[in-house]
């Protein structure tokens, strides 16, 4: 039992610093969704059910423009793709579970969440109560979600904005994954991902990002030598 | 109505996506080159997200001094190489976005 406490409160602290960008991220996304008409109690379960910031963005853009429905959902689709990355990343460490915890962290498996989780997952893969630590960091993830989004649709706009906070988000990543470059291969993973990763940014969807992700991968897997665990 | 339904199949879409391999996972085994390559999942997915972030403005490269994000986002990686400490590299690269947009 101490155990287990500990490991989802380790996920939890792994999150908070992520929430001084997530938070005005949500109040943002909540503002938007009302502006392109979306109603109020469907802008705040969106966050629910889909639970993926940067496809709720688009898809309050495009009802917005008046888009297609069809339409909405490929993009979703293909905004989201990245995340049967980070599903292939964690998959060996959930292998052992039952499928309604599966089911439960699928759910929770965000940017923010698998970010927070990985270092230690990668440390301690065998560690009994590893699951533990992404359920504590995808559900802070989601509960600040689900308040920055009413705090957005209840305030709505009038919010400064002028702080840059958004930014806390690549900083925190940027702690997240130095830590992981320990050896030269890694480093070239790294470069090749953020070289790739602009080059490829004007495409849309975030396929950019899901293309130069799998050329880093690619590089990973071909790099001399063979792979230092 | 129309919103329902995408919103409901948009969700379905994204939590399929996320369970993907996690399902598969037991059922299976891998190849052992897609094993070998997991590791390196988080680096080259978590730098791609990022980059952008740091190296773009208004969708074209920008190293200068207009672009504090990028100074501010090499600080931060210095400080992660020399601490390991998340709060000390989010402090520290705010200090220097905040004092170049104060600045500049």
């Amino acid at each position: 039992m101490e155990g287990r406490r500990a490991a989802f409160w380790l996920g939890v602290r792994a999150l908070l610093p992520m929430h001084l960008g997530v938070m005005p991220f949500g109040v943002i996304y909540g503002i938007v969704a009302l502006q392109s008409g979306i109603p109020p109690l469907a802008a705040v379960l969106m966050s629910s059910i889909v639970f993926a910031g940067s496809a709720q963005f688009l898809i309050a853009q495009l009802v917005g423009v008046g888009a297609p429905a069809l339409l909405m959902v490929g993009a979703a689709g293909l905004v989201n793709l990245r995340h049967a990355l980070y599903s292939a990343s964690v998959a060996p460490v959930l292998e052992h579970l039952p499928m309604r915890w599966k089911l439960l962290l699928s759910y929770f498996l965000t940017d923010e969440a698998y970010a927070a989780a990985i270092p230690h997952l990668l440390a301690e893969p065998r560690s009994p109560f590893a699951h533990w630590i992404l359920l504590g960091a995808g559900f802070a993830l989601w509960a600040g979600w689900q308040v920055a989004t009413l705090i957005g649709v209840l305030l709505g706009a009038g919010l400064p904005n002028d702080w840059s906070l958004d930014f806390a988000l690549p900083l925190t990543f940027i702690a997240l994954v130095v830590p992981l470059l320990t050896d030269r291969r890694r480093v070239a993973v790294a470069l090749v991902a953020a070289g790739s990763a602009v080059l490829f940014a004007g495409l849309p969807y975030k396929l950019g990002l899901f293309c130069a992700a799998l050329g880093a991968l690619l590089l990973a897997g071909l790099w001399p030598g063979r792979p230092a665990r | 109505m129309n919103l329902w339904f995408v919103l409901a199949t948009a969700g379905l879409i994204t939590f399929a996506t996320r369970l993907s391999f996690i399902a598969m996972s037991g059922r299976y085994r891998p190849p052992s080159w897609f094993v070998a390559i997991l590791p390196y999942v988080p680096i080259a997915a978590l730098t791609a997200l990022i980059a952008p972030d740091l190296l773009l403005v208004a969708g074209q490269l920008s190293l200068g001094l207009d672009n504090p994000r990028f100074w501010a986002g090499l600080v931060a990686i210095a400080v992660a190489v020399w601490r390991r400490n998340i709060l000390l590299t989010i402090g520290c690269g705010f200090a220097v976005l905040w004092g170049m947009q104060w600045l500049v």
